[in-house]
């Protein structure tokens, strides 16, 4: 890739922080915040995707920035008024702006045009203010830019110009006035562009230096003629002199032909001197101080300007401490100092750590092993070691680390556009952006968050009409909030809006033969039912359901993260949906147990209690499959050497522990087990990676005796393999 | 010895182009990210040419040109403005500021090359 493609690449990553810096200013926009910071921070963002997309040529993307960026202008000047039609259009025009990005970036074929061209008429209706825009786009006009070419080879020195027929070579005459010394421009580099052009002669007339108390730096008291012997083009000329023309007077006159300026200067210098001479600085201050009492003009040669001119002001080496003046807004955080590494390295450093951690605990236990008493000096070291290794994971996992906000921002279009499709007025109000989570699991948010805002919008809120004759306000809100709960991130997308309909949720689900008909249920069990596999069909899903799926597939992608979701709702008030996952995929907190000669474990946020199987608490459904009574009600015990098939026979349960956990649907279990070994975090290592799919087996890892323990999949364990394992032939010992 | 260009925008894609041109043309960059990080970047490096972009962050381009010039140690030091063709309204405002000159946007390199050398001394 050559250096103006990897630029290029890089203005793709901008736009995308451009534009989730612009969504997020105009949601402020939308919430009230009109200030001038605001509206400026939206103008900023457009202006820079249009300057970068002007450097690539990019025409279709210049041309709709530049509508938006000019009633961004109207707006922070505060021509036009920033009110709600106005953000409205501004929001929508956003999402135009994110598709000609996309565009250019040849991620989607095309834009809509008739989109962007009904934007692009609304933005100049606002701009203009409900006049038809001027026909020619002559005002204010940059972008009618010319795609440049990106040559790097640069030309040194300047080609020359075309050469003008009739000029043999030219005069100038110029004389600075005070302020173009004051914005840094000088004479002597003015004089060295010209230089280049070709031969010089230089005068320099000081007739009018006044003495030096009379010396006032606002005046230009020094008049220079420059007579340019080559033919060059009078453009060059102007050129050279286009950062002062405004400061200085300026006459060009072709030599031998007639003035082409007005020229503020009547007299020609009194003679021309053949450049020789350096500029006597001495006899020029002793001139103006007035010592030198010839008032008569004198000419002093001035040629052989030098490429590096001496400063005209001495400059003081700049020193750390100069303090400029600075207009910082105090609320404003400076920049992030960042920088960017490759995400495999990251990862390996991951797994270096996670060995380093497997490795420690092996260590550890060795040297318990070995009889060391634990104040000997080399036990104590081992448990520095261990928090400084817990450390270092830490950290490690903090690289991985990253806001949801990334995920956030791809949500007010998602909203507006769902609204616009069923017709509702929905707000989306969003809280801990900054909250933040394994990448991993950042990137997996996206998805379920997208699902439920859906149905929040399509489901959960009622029509304008309807929500007025609830006496609410007609717009409904969306809230989107992260935050993060003993240990684990909390998603909750909640609504204002009807609240579930627990008797329609309850006949679709009889009706479809999920539950009894006469199934006592509380209230969070049939909201619950929503996430039951096949509840969510053609049939409940309205309108939106040509790309919808069923709330038990957001389920699902939800637990192969490890996490869990519920819902609560109260009717007429509108339902909360909760999302739980663990901060990160690589690491998990467990209880070590035994199972037949075998160590498992049994993931920490899975279970609920342990308990010793008393005799009198077992009973036999249909005499085959054992349950155990928890808490007044009847658990399935499920014998997981036996079903893993790691013994042939069940072991009788009152010799054993049993584990009650929970699958992320609530169903409850109790898992049998030789015994608990303790508890401890442990680094997953991936079993798909390393050897194949095991039901029942989410990871493995590796213990601190070296010895490999598999990681149980609660949830498969418990709702599949259960019933296809227990033998018919189990009985109870005792 | 090589000349020191400090160039202050906010947009990466920017800064990168500036850097391009101005490293391939032997200039030594510095970079800052936007006005009040120009200023300080200034006054801790010091710069033989400033290019700074108007629109930025925390402070624009105008405020590093009224900074620049109210800096006793950088008051003479050259600052070019970044500025779109027709923006003759902050042409003429960076110049009121104390701007030496001005940078085309989008920029051909040779040109913006041939900007900074009329004005480094």
């Amino acid at each position: 890739m050559d250096a103006f493609e990897a630029i290029k690449v890089t203005f793709f990553q901008e736009c995308d922080e451009l534009l989730a810096d612009l969504e997020a200013k105009l949601m402020l926009l939308e919430q009230g915040q009109t200030d001038l910071e605001t509206i400026n921070a939206v103008f900023r963002a457009v202006h820079s995707v249009k300057g970068g997309a002007g450097a690539f040529g990019l025409e279709a993307l210049v041309r709709f920035a530049h509508v938006f960026e000019t009633l961004m202008d109207e707006l922070r000047s505060g021509r036009k008024p920033c009110d709600t039609i106005t953000i409205k259009t501004l929001l929508r025009a956003s999402d135009v702006l994110a598709d000609h990005i996309q565009a250019a970036q040849g991620l989607i074929p095309q834009v809509d045009e008739g989109r962007s061209a009904a934007l692009v008429a609304e933005l100049e209706m606002l701009t203009h203010g409900g006049e038809a825009p001027p026909a020619v786009e002559d005002e204010d006009d940059d972008f009618g830019f010319m795609p440049m070419a990106f040559d790097m080879a640069l030309d040194e020195p300047v080609a020359a110009p075309e050469p003008e027929l009739e000029a043999v070579g030219w005069r100038i005459v110029f004389k600075p006035m005070g302020r173009m010394y004051a914005n840094a421009n000088e004479t002597g580099l003015l004089l060295r562009e010209l230089g280049r052009l070709g031969p010089t002669t230089v005068v320099l007339d000081d007739s009018e230096t006044p003495t030096l108390d009379a010396l006032s730096v606002e005046d230009g008291c020094l008049t220079w003629t420059v007579d340019l012997d080559a033919a060059v083009d009078e453009a060059a000329l102007l050129e050279v002199f286009d950062f002062v023309e405004s400061d200085c007077e300026l006459a060009i006159t072709p030599l031998g032909g007639a003035s082409n300026m007005n020229a503020p200067f009547e007299d020609e210098p009194a003679a021309v001197l053949p450049a020789s001479d350096d500029l006597d600085i001495a006899a020029l201050l002793a001139k103006a101080s007035g010592a030198v009492a010839d008032p008569v003009p004198e000419t002093i040669p001035f040629a052989a300007i030098e490429p590096e001119p001496a400063p005209a002001v001495a400059t003081p080496a700049p020193t750390p401490v100069a303090a400029a003046p600075v207009a910082a807004s105090a609320s404003v955080a400076p920049a992030p100092v960042t920088i960017r590494v490759d995400l495999d390295r990251v990862d390996r450093l991951i797994n270096v750590v996670g060995e380093l951690v497997i490795q420690q605990a092996m260590l550890s236990q060795r040297v318990l092993e070995s009889g060391l008493a634990r104040s000997s000096g080399i036990a104590l070291g081992l448990e520095d070691l261990e928090l400084l290794t817990r450390e270092i994971q830490d950290s490690v996992m903090a690289i991985r680390a990253q806001p949801v906000k990334s995920v956030f921002q791809r949500m007010p279009r998602l909203v507006r556009e769902v609204a616009d499709m069923v017709s509702k007025q929905v707000r989306l109000v969003t809280v801990g952006e900054d909250t933040e989570v394994d990448k991993t699991v950042v990137e997996r948010l996206a998805e379920p968050i997208t699902h439920m805002l859906r149905n929040a919008i399509d489901h959960g809120l009622e029509t304008p009409d309807e929500r007025i004759a609830a006496g609410k306000s007609a717009e409904g809100t969306v809230r989107l909030a992260a935050l993060h709960r003993s240990g684990r991130i909390v998603i909750e997308i909640s609504d204002d809006g009807r609240g579930i309909n627990r008797e329609r949720v309850k006949k679709i689900a009889i009706d479809k033969g999920l539950i009894a008909a006469d199934a006592p249920l509380t209230d969070e069990q049939i909201d619950n039912l929503i996430f039951a596999p096949g509840f969510s069909t053609a049939a409940v899903v309205s309108d939106i359901s040509g790309r919808g799926v069923g709330m038990d597939v957001v389920k699902r992608s939800i637990q192969a993260l490890g996490g869990r979701i519920s819902i609560s709702s109260v009717p007429g008030k509108g339902s909360t949906f909760t999302l739980s996952l663990p901060l990160t995929l690589a690491v998990l907190d467990g209880m070590v147990v035994a199972a037949a000669e075998q160590t498992l474990i049994a993931p920490l946020p899975t279970i609920v209690e342990s308990l010793t199987p008393q005799a009198a608490d077992l009973h036999f459904v249909g005499g085959v499959d054992p349950v155990i009574r928890f808490r007044d009600r009847f658990l399935p015990l499920i014998d997981v050497a036996l079903i893993m098939g790691f013994r042939e026979q069940p072991m009788n349960p009152t010799d054993g522990v049993a584990v009650v956990v929970e699958t992320e649907g609530g169903q409850q279990a109790a898992l049998l087990f030789d015994a608990i070994q303790g508890q401890r975090q442990v680094v997953i290592k991936s079993l798909e990676t390393n050897y194949q799919q095991v039901e029942g087996v989410a990871a493995a890892t590796i213990l601190g005796d070296g010895r490999v323990a598999l990681i149980l999949d609660v949830d498969v364990i418990v709702t599949d393999m259960r019933r296809k394992s227990i033998r018919p032939d189990f009985k109870l010992a005792s | 010895m090589t000349k020191t260009v400090l160039t202050i925008d906010d947009s990466r894609t920017m800064r990168d182009m500036l850097l391009m041109a101005l490293e391939d043309a032997g200039y030594t960059v510095i970079q800052a990210v936007d006005g009040v990080d120009g200023l300080e970047t200034l006054a801790a490096r010091g710069a033989d040419v400033i290019i700074t972009d108007i629109n930025m962050p925390r402070m624009d381009g105008f405020g590093v040109i009224e900074g620049v010039r109210a800096d006793p140690n950088h008051r003479t030091t050259p600052v070019l403005v970044l500025t779109t063709e027709s923006d003759v309204e902050k042409k003429a405002r960076a110049r009121a500021a104390g701007a030496t000159g001005w940078i085309v946007k989008p920029f051909d390199p040779a040109k913006l090359v041939d900007a900074v050398r009329r004005v480094a001394a």
